[in-house]
């Protein structure tokens, strides 16, 4: 489990983060939701430890992150994957030799195990044939899959995605949705997702956590953000047209 | 007045901030040193920066030097209008500005334009597109993983210089010798005469020093570089005027130092 306690975050004089409090639970999937700018990529990157938190505590089955020596922090960081709004792959490499990097950079394995391993994880998510593309050749969707795989190639205990459809076509995003969510099951793994977009919640929203102007407004399942009374939380559901005729529908139909 | 003591405030704003800079800067280097990098992976990354940074500027020096040992050796010659000036001074000028001044400093000024905004465009690129973030996540010192391998290659620079050294010599005796300023006879008595070793020494140091800055500089203005693509534009020419900046004060100070 991660436990986020009473997490602060300033840049200067703007508070980002204004005391968030939350848990995060194994095999399941847990997403972020809230508007462009309310904070969920520093969020993120507190957990993962690139910014460091004002106060509060993050605590990853038990571990302090704020206690963590030097040597500890960097075991941590090979228990997780992380998955980047743009991707991030390397640009200077072909779809193997990123998914390959964490292997090479942190195992003592021989090439052909590598090799072996890579191949497995790049069957995973489909992308056998494009291993000797650059990340420049391949699509936003593909890049996105690329990422995946470098995430899970050390068979992290934690899985972080930061907006891990945005920019993609709503069939490709569910795909890719779908994708992190068998994984989260199929490894028992701990994921983290940040997103804005509501067919990720309808999807994959085991855990919600919804953030307004750097708090935790609401939190809980897809099944209940239908059902909150919440202002905030309808006003961000229903901005979607589709689920405000859905909605309406809904309501005629009841009466 | 008030005017006045607002220029003065400004000025120590901006003196602050580029002290504060100095100081980022020197934490950064250190930090270069700190968690090294696997050396199977950072083998492959000093290739590849030596091709890079050495190899591909090699052309760009070869031409440069060439051309500006001969407008060297046409001007002195140009202004030798004394018929009592012995002939073999357009040799011996051309020497001594080549090596000390024009093969080191200007051809780094140039490497500053260079290889410099190579540098910073390709950290800055990574830092917009998060790879640096992907990097740091994975457990990587960033900062060794991306500048070491510069600063290792830009150990060759010197060889590079040396080259420059040379042919910009060669280059002030081809313009002689097709403008009939002086004998080749002439020209490589002046090349040889009160040659004082010392100063090539002092040069290979400069050369050195560029290096590093050549090297770290425009690594710095990548590496904490904000914004989106168009910024790495924009660092990229902050980086190369600070990188100039920087080589033509550390010439002066050496300069002042090892010859003064
Ligand atoms: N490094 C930073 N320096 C200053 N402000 C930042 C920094 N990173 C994020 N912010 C600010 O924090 C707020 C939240 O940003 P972010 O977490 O990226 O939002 P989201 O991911 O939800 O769209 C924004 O107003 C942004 O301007
Ligand atoms: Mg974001």
């Amino acid at each position: 489990m991660i436990e986020v306690n009473n997490l602060h975050k300033s840049f200067g004089e703007t508070h980002v983060l204004k005391g968030i409090t939350t848990s995060f639970e194994k095999g399941k999937t847990n997403l972020i939701i809230g508007q462009s700018g309310s904070g969920k990529t520093v969020f993120l990157k507190c957990l993962l430890g690139l910014l460091i938190p004002d106060e509060g505590e993050i605590i990853y089955d038990g571990r302090f992150l704020s206690k963590l020596s030097i040597t500890d922090k960097r075991d941590l960081r090979q228990e997780i994957g992380m998955v980047f709004q743009g991707s991030a792959l390397f640009d200077s490499m072909t779809v193997e030799e990123n998914v390959m990097f964490p292997l090479d950079m942190f195992t003592k394995q021989a090439k052909s195990e590598m090799e072996d391993r890579v191949n497995e994880v790049l069957m995973r998510v489909n992308l056998e044939e494009a291993k000797d593309k650059f990340p420049s050749e391949i699509s936003g969707g593909m890049q996105k899959r690329v990422a995946i795989a470098r995430a899970i190639v050390m068979k992290p205990k934690y899985l972080f995605c930061d907006e891990p459809n945005s920019g993609l076509d709503p069939k490709t995003a569910i795909l890719i949705d779908n994708l992190i969510q068998e994984l989260t099951q199929e490894n028992d793994i701990i994921t983290v997702i940040n997103s804005h977009d509501m067919n990720s919640v309808m999807e994959i929203g085991e855990k919600i956590v919804f953030l307004k102007n750097g708090l935790k407004e609401w939190e809980g399942t897809n099944k209940e953000i239908f059902k909150t009374d919440n202002k905030a939380v309808t006003d961000f559901v229903y901005s979607s047209e589709l689920f405000k005729k859905v909605r309406q529908m809904y309501i005629e139909e009841r009466n | 007045m008030l005017i006045l003591l607002f220029l003065r405030l400004e000025s120590q704003n901006v003196f602050m901030g580029y002290l504060a800079s100095i100081g980022n800067y020197s934490i950064m280097v250190k930090e270069v040193f700190k968690k090294p990098t696997k050396w199977s992976i950072m083998k492959n990354l000093i290739l590849k920066e030596i091709d890079e940074l050495i190899y591909g500027s090699l052309g760009i020096i070869i031409f440069i030097s060439i051309f500006i040992g001969g407008v060297v050796a046409i001007q002195t010659a140009l202004n030798m209008t004394n018929p009592l000036i012995p002939k073999n001074l357009i040799g011996f000028a051309t020497r001594q500005s080549v090596i000390l001044e024009f093969a080191p400093t200007f051809t780094s000024i140039i490497m500053a334009g260079k290889v410099g905004s190579y540098i910073t465009s390709s950290i800055g690129t990574m830092r917009v597109t998060e790879q640096i973030d992907a990097l740091e996540v994975m457990g990587v010192n960033s900062l060794n993983y991306l500048i070491f391998p510069k600063i290792i290659a830009m150990l060759f620079y010197p060889f590079a210089i040396a080259i420059a050294m040379y042919l910009g010599v060669l280059g002030g005796l081809i313009a002689n010798v097709m403008g009939e300023h002086s004998t080749t006879a002439e020209f490589i008595e002046g090349i040889q005469i009160d040659f004082i070793p010392f100063h090539v020494t002092y040069s290979f140091i400069k050369t050195l020093v560029f290096a590093f800055l050549i090297a770290t500089i425009p690594s710095f203005h990548g590496y904490y570089m904000k914004g989106g693509a168009l910024d790495v534009g924009k660092a990229s020419t902050t980086s190369f005027v600070w990188t100039s900046v920087a080589i033509i004060i550390a010439n002066f100070v050496l300069t002042q130092l090892l010859l003064g």
